[in-house]
């Protein structure tokens, strides 16, 4: 394999590096014949991330070398981002990039032209491993919006940086709204996270915004922030596909010459009843956002823990296109739960919580609990897909 | 300075050193290019000042102040020397903080009384004066490199802005520092060998950030990174920087630094090797 990036691309691909360090600490490289792929999962499969730069985005690009197999690479994050650590020096003095992997040498070639003659090698080790690759498909998902990324970096600019996750949902009025997620139980402590974070963006502002009022999926902010900051330094419009809350949320941008998809899990619904009478009961069906990894024994006795991640696949053969199966998500458990179209109204006419104290578990049934429609989780556990299997080292 | 003059200048006699600076700066900024030890040597002479700091017997760093650099310098004896914590040394010179407001000068008085005395440094800003006091300690004899320009086999001189951001993102998961100079290619390697994997700096022999070039002989060499590390502060503050390693394999690293005033002043570096043959990378 063999590609050359000139000028300015090198600062973009260094951008798109930096945003997949946000994910996951391995990145896998797939030279393909209609480009060059990076992806990356975390640990937790909670989140994926894959670029791909199409042919034309370099000056030369060479998938494969006749007569040799294709190759496909894992290496760790940290040292092929160690490469463009520095964006700044990379637009100042860096002219050409170029990316080799030769079969024969376990070392994955890259070299950086820079101003002066000055020439800088890094000869990473890698390891071989099967193409890395997520079951997702944005039609699947019934809503979706789309606008220019720096609408949405706006949006999220006031959140705290701290912040986990965030709420993206549609509220009165068609207004987008992004809200600053807490879990109940750190909001029963009251000393942690004083401060509560919405951001409403009108519906002129998208391009498109196919979603009905009332719909909300909550995610990680810090693995969307990555993409967004890669969306907006390139100018790119970004489209979130999303469904049900439990079900990962699709981000992409795309122009002539890359494309990129973010998959990001998203928080299950809880049980509105026993958070409306504001119970101490804190029976969650779902990890922590924070940590997916392991989740509480309780919390699982009948759920299945795949349905929480984002399902993986991993091919042995080398795929011609990057053609994502269809297949529908695992869906996420999701407990059943009645709408009552006038809680909205009570909630309000009811008298306000002790003052000094956000009343959040009220407002949370404000947004969510009235107008989603129940849904009924399929009974079984639902399929599991192909785990993701380690590489030969 | 009419407040600190007039008390001093009867007094001046009984000091083995006296120098005052218009602008602390001119000292402070220079002394942090060497500060990677808690305690230096300073050595005195009618030329000028010597701060020298050391480290594991392997690394030596000199800062040179010339006479011409302070308003006033006055040395009584042939020499004088002692030791003295320069992380001490270096809060007071900055005493009236290190981001001053543009236009305000802090202008220093420094005054050594010889053996056993503190060094008095006295220092003031818009009207305000601090007077530190700080003990001074028996002075360690320093490391000979016996480095001198007649063993010199290679010798580079580059401009410290192509070296800057090299050295600011060294590889630290390495632990050598490889430097090859050759008259042949790649005429001038930096390498490190760390856990991601090897990474080559090249800097050509016609590159325009080039000065000088007379390289005789294929030389590689490897030093501890983490012992040279520490000059990149003083590769930050230079404009330019020779590169001179002899027939053993010492390195000798000359940064030039231009002062606040324009003026020039010196910091070297001398690192021993940490090995005689590199495998080859």
């Amino acid at each position: 394999m063999k590609c050359l990036v000139m000028g300015g691309n090198v600062k973009v691909l260094g951008k798109a590096v930096h945003s997949l360090s946000r994910i996951g600490d391995e990145l896998y490289l797939e030279p393909l014949e209609d480009g060059l792929s990076l992806r990356t999962v975390n640990s937790s499969r909670s989140a994926y991330a894959c670029f791909v730069f199409a042919p034309l985005f370099f000056q030369q690009y060479q998938a494969t070398t006749p007569g040799q197999d294709p190759l496909r690479c894992k290496i760790l994050m940290k040292s092929f981002l160690s490469v463009f650590r520095s964006l700044a020096m990379l637009e100042k003095t860096v002219e050409k990039c170029c990316i080799s992997l030769n079969g024969r040498s376990s070392r994955l070639v890259v070299q950086l032209h820079c101003k002066y003659g000055v020439r800088k090698t890094h000869n990473l080790s890698f390891q071989d491993c099967e193409s890395l690759q997520a079951v997702f498909d944005p039609a699947s998902c019934p809503h979706m919006l789309r606008a220019p990324a720096r609408v949405l970096g706006e949006a999220v600019l006031p959140f705290p940086p701290a912040l986990a996750e965030v709420t993206l949902g549609i509220g009165c009025g068609r207004r987008v709204i992004l809200r600053s997620y807490q879990e109940e139980e750190e909001v029963a402590d009251s000393t942690v996270k004083a401060m509560m974070t919405e951001m409403s963006i009108g519906e002129e502002d998208f391009q498109q915004l196919q979603a009905q009022e009332g719909v909300a999926v909550t995610f990680c902010l810090k693995e969307f922030r990555g993409l967004l900051s890669f969306a907006e330094s390139a100018n790119l419009n970004l489209s979130i596909h999303f469904d049900a809350p439990g079900r990962p949320a699709i981000f992409t941008i795309k122009d002539s010459l890359l494309d990129g998809h973010f998959v990001l899990a998203t928080l299950s619904e809880t049980d509105p009843h026993s958070k409306a009478l504001g119970s101490q009961e804190l029976h969650r069906p779902v990890p922590p956002l924070q940590d997916y990894s392991t989740p509480h024994p309780d919390d699982f006795a009948n759920d299945d823990i795949d349905s929480y991640m984002i399902a993986m696949e991993t091919t042995i053969s080398s795929e011609g296109s990057r053609a994502l199966p269809s297949i529908s998500l695992s869906p996420g458990c999701q407990h059943s739960h009645s709408p009552d179209p006038h809680s909205e109204e009570e909630d309000e006419a009811e008298p306000s919580t002790v003052p000094g104290t956000p009343p959040p578990k009220k407002f949370r049934s404000l947004f969510f609990g009235s107008i989603l429609a129940p849904v009924h989780s399929p009974q079984g556990p639902s399929p599991v897909l192909a785990e993701d299997s380690e590489g030969e080292g | 300075m009419p407040l600190l003059t007039q008390h001093i200048e009867d007094e001046n006699d009984q000091y083995s050193l006296v120098a005052s600076l218009d602008n602390v700066r001119n000292l402070s900024t220079i002394l942090k290019a060497i500060h990677f030890r808690e305690h230096a040597t300073c050595f005195a002479t009618k030329n000028g000042i010597k701060v020298t700091v050391e480290n594991a017997k392997c690394v030596q760093a000199n800062a040179f102040i010339q006479a011409g650099i302070f308003q006033e310098f006055t040395v009584q004896e042939e020499s004088v020397t002692f030791r003295i914590n320069l992380t001490v040394l270096l809060d007071c010179l900055s005493i009236f903080g290190s981001n001053p407001m543009p236009g305000t000068l802090t202008a220093l008085r420094m005054c050594y009384q010889g053996y056993g005395y503190p060094l008095m440094l006295f220092l003031e800003e818009g009207g305000v004066v601090t007077v530190c006091k700080i003990h001074t300690q028996e002075p360690e004899e320093t490391l000979d490199f016996d480095f001198c320009s007649t063993n010199v086999i290679n010798k580079i001189i580059l401009q410290s802005e192509g070296l800057r951001e090299a050295f600011s993102e060294l590889d630290m998961t390495s632990e050598v520092l490889q430097i090859t100079m050759s008259p042949d290619k790649p005429y001038f390697r930096l390498s490190t060998f760390g856990n991601a994997g090897s990474s080559h700096l090249d800097y050509p022999k016609d590159s325009d950030l080039m000065e000088a070039f007379h390289c005789n002989q294929t030389q590689v060499n490897r030093y501890k990174i983490s012992l040279l590390k520490p000059s990149t502060k003083a590769l930050v503050l230079s404009c330019k920087v020779s590169i001179r390693t002899d027939y053993r394999g010492f390195l000798s690293l000359q940064y030039m630094i231009r002062n606040e005033d324009g003026q020039i002043c010196f910091v070297e570096y001398y690192c021993c090797p940490d090995e005689e043959v590199p495998e080859s990378s």
